[in-house]
């Protein structure tokens, strides 16, 4: 089954994605797989601040704020449970 | 072998962390963990030392380390910055990789928070790949319990094969067992087998075609299969530091080279490339967390976090976030306004007294009048005013600026102000450091560490100072206090509280606006990357912020503004009462300053007192009463309303008060801020310019105003 990847800042608010693809390279890459976020993990959207940008995500227990262009180097599965 | 390891060990502890140990047998702890776990609460639990702990990541900036005694030996702890993991190579995550690596402490310790065990696991097990005497101390115990989070200490002791303390510093819980476990592992007692990571297969091969050789090389100084790994990761600044302080050359052995090579070509047939190499580490290091995490935590309550979604969906909600910030912040500075009006006033009616004992006992002693002069109208009356005047509303800002920090609110101010922050181009932590700058630039400065990208960070330094410290914050208050407030009652408080309320946020403005333009000229550059924890929230604990917050803060704080006020205040009384030609110094250069100061809307001693004022931003107050009393009649200042007579008496409309107020955000930092931002730049450009960005903005903004309010016919 190949279902759609898209970008987790397009992941909306309440809903789960799991990490498939990180295309950061270099330092930025590594903070990002230093968070958990390696493939296969799950990120809860929990919300978005005042301003839109960043976003709050459940990360492996932990809430992390990551910024749009973060986020975007994350490509996920949407969970629809 | 063992004698030159130690002296090894010793010299590099001296020379690049500063570890003072009193004697060899000195045993030397290192405190390692997350970003707020309470790793500062165990280390202060620990030593009794008192280092400002607070509820958001990255507080440990620099090494902090004290010392406690424990079963007749002595034990210095090192608090090693917070890091998420030793890999990413943040200069905190290398000072605490350097330290585990290179210091030789005979124990480290890890701290993790129970309430959220698996991320921690990650750095767990990085140092148990680089140490064997680690101990890992799960705290928060209490918190965990609260949220109903059970972690199954003795499984994770197994899992791990380290021993495993249960900890909740805050109240005292386990520490006594810390020590005891400290002490065995330290002396041997306890024997730590750390459970080593399995890599997938083609790691592990790669792994074992280098490790033998790097053995060879280095014997047990350093954990060889670690090294191999590094080696592969190609870390070249670890290979810098192990050769500077192995005093050795790893890549100069030719054996090792060509094993390297092998190694190397033989991930590259398999596909594996650098990228996909550390990928594949970390993926290892984070399933493990995972698997082990799974067998030891249980969470009974699902929803454990349903309290704090609710509140970050109140406090970062997107129409209410923003308002609620400048609400809290406006409630935090009518209290202090307030409150501290009565002590004010209360404290300034004592020192009156005693002024008059004072002097009795100096007529008593037969001292010349010059002496007294100098030592009750100088000295006396400028300390008087500066703890009269300073310590009340810094007892009340700082114990309620600490209780919103303890319950970790702050992260939160740079949830909320980040995107605002990007758009200037720069850190989203700078919320964090601006905070810092409420209560001290200095510290603010120093706290401008915590952002990794050096053009981020020197944006946080250079903007720092527009935000009102502490020893500035009296003087805004005094002002608003004394010409906003028409009548008494409670909207003369908030008229103040407004005034007040909207210097800062002319700060937070300026801040945004130099920013953006510093990185669109000096500064150019991209935003980088981001990530901000948002801790869970933490019942502050009021007995001890309160205790904490005015000893800590609060006395410190006043201590050097007394030390400075002192002879500041001797210097100007000489200045205010020596006379050349008929007219004091301190007139003389008041009448020079002050062409120039009326185009601000400002007087020439107004203008003088800030330059006076260098050394300590408290006592441009001071020098501005005794400049003025120096040329009218004697008054005994002992309310507001005779100083706004004093100041009524020089000229003064609301416009100066306005002006005054503009000119006390925006001019140079103090000298003390100065000497921190030379520190931590090591360059003296940048200091020049952190004083010059401040003023030219207070010089602009209080033009632009004294002189539109002329024109408009305002005054």
């Amino acid at each position: 089954m190949n279902r759609k990847l898209i970008p987790l800042n397009q992941v909306p608010t309440g809903f789960y994605g799991k990490v498939k693809k990180l295309i950061a390279e270099g330092q930025a890459r590594r903070r990002l797989l230093d968070l958990g976020l390696i493939n296969d993990t799950v990120v809860e959207v929990l919300r978005k601040s005042p301003a839109g940008d960043p976003t709050a995500y459940q990360i492996r227990g932990a809430v992390i704020a990551l910024r749009a262009e973060e986020a975007a180097k994350l490509f996920v599965e949407i969970i629809h449970d | 072998m063992g004698l030159t390891l130690q002296s090894t060990g010793a010299s590099i502890l001296k020379e690049m962390f500063a570890v003072q140990t009193d004697s060899q047998a000195d045993l030397i702890v290192a405190l390692a963990g997350n970003p707020n776990t309470g790793k500062s609460t165990v280390f202060n639990s620990l030593t009794g030392l008192k280092q400002h702990t607070g509820n958001w990541p990255g507080k440990t900036v620099t090494n902090a380390q004290g010392k406690y005694t424990y079963d007749g030996d002595k034990y210095i702890l090192i608090d090693l910055p917070g890091t998420y993991s030793l890999l990413a190579n943040s200069v905190e995550e290398q000072i605490a990789r350097d330290f585990i690596c290179f210091g030789q402490p005979h124990v480290t310790v890890v701290v993790a928070d129970a309430t959220c065990l698996e991320r921690n696991l990650n750095l767990v097990l990085q140092i148990m790949e680089i140490t064997d005497k680690v101990i890992l101390c799960v705290n928060l115990m209490d918190e965990a319990r609260k949220k109903g989070i059970h972690v199954n200490l003795n499984k994770l002791s197994t899992l791990l094969g380290i021993p495993v303390v249960g900890t909740a510093a805050r109240t005292g819980e386990g520490l006594l067992e810390l020590k005891e476990t400290i002490k065995s592992v330290a002396k041997g007692q306890i024997q730590t087998r750390p459970r080593h990571i399995e890599y997938d297969r083609l790691l592990q091969e790669a792994v074992e075609q280098i490790e033998p050789r790097v053995h060879a090389l280095l014997g047990d100084k350093i954990n060889s299969r670690w090294v191999a790994l590094r080696l592969l990761d190609s870390d070249q600044a670890l290979f810098e530091v192990m050769d500077h302080f192995f005093n050795f050359v790893l890549s100069a052995d030719e054996a090792l080279a060509e094993n390297l090579a092998k190694a190397q070509l033989f991930l590259k047939k398999n596909h594996i490339d650098l990228n996909e190499l550390r990928d594949r580490i970390v993926a290892s290091l984070i399933k493990t967390a995972e698997k082990i995490s799974k067998q030891v935590v249980i969470v009974e309550n699902k929803n454990y976090n349903y309290f704090d979604r609710t509140l970050d969906g109140i406090l970062t909600s997107r129409f209410f976030g923003i308002p609620i910030m400048i609400a809290l912040l406006g409630v935090v500075f009518w209290l202090t306004i307030k409150g501290a009006n009565y002590p004010s006033a209360l404290l300034a009616t004592i020192f009156f007294h005693v002024e008059r004992y004072l002097t009795f006992f100096l007529h008593w002693l037969g001292a010349p009048a010059l002496v007294h002069e100098i030592l009750i109208h100088g000295v006396y009356r400028t300390l008087a005013w500066v703890v009269s005047v300073m310590l009340p509303p810094m007892a009340i800002f700082f114990p309620l600026f600490t209780l919103l920090e303890d319950l970790g609110y702050l992260p939160r101010v740079a949830f909320n102000l980040d995107h605002y922050f990007k758009k200037a181009c720069a850190h989203g932590k700078q919320a964090l450091t601006m905070c810092m700058g409420f209560g001290c630039n200095a510290a603010g400065v120093i706290a401008c560490r915590i952002i990794d990208s050096p053009r981020e960070r020197l944006l946080a330094i250079l903007t720092n100072n527009f935000v009102p410290c502490n020893g500035r914050f009296p003087t805004l208050i005094a002002l608003a206090g004394i010409f906003l407030v028409g009548s008494a009652g409670i909207f003369s408080s908030l008229a103040a509280t407004i005034a007040v309320l909207s210097t800062i946020i002319l700060g937070i403005l300026l801040t945004f606006l130099t920013s953006r333009l510093l990185s669109s000229t000096i500064l150019k550059g991209l935003p980088s990357s981001f990530t901000l924890e948002l801790p869970p929230y933490r019942k502050p604990q009021i007995g001890k912020i309160i205790i904490r917050s005015i000893f800590d803060r609060t006395l410190f704080v006043l201590g050097r503004a007394v030390a400075i006020a002192a002879p500041a205040g001797l210097i100007i009384w000489v200045m205010a009462n020596f006379s050349v030609q008929g007219q004091s110094l301190l007139a003389h250069c008041a009448q020079f300053l002050h062409p120039f100061a009326q185009l601000m809307g400002l007087d020439g001693y107004i203008l003088m007192a800030f330059i006076l004022g260098l050394p300590a931003n408290e006592i441009v107050i001071p020098i501005l009463i005794m400049g003025y009393m120096a040329e009218s009649s004697m008054l005994e200042l002992d309310s507001l309303l005779e100083l706004k007579q004093l100041f009524l008496d020089h000229g003064w409309t609301w416009v100066t008060a306005v002006c005054m107020m503009l000119f006390t955000l925006n001019h140079w930092p103090c000298g003390t801020t100065l000497w921190t931002i030379r520190k931590e730049t090591q360059s003296f450009k940048w200091t020049l310019l952190s004083f010059i960005i401040p003023t030219v903005t207070g010089i602009i903004i209080c033009f632009l105003v004294a002189q539109g309010a002329r024109i408009l016919g305002l005054v």
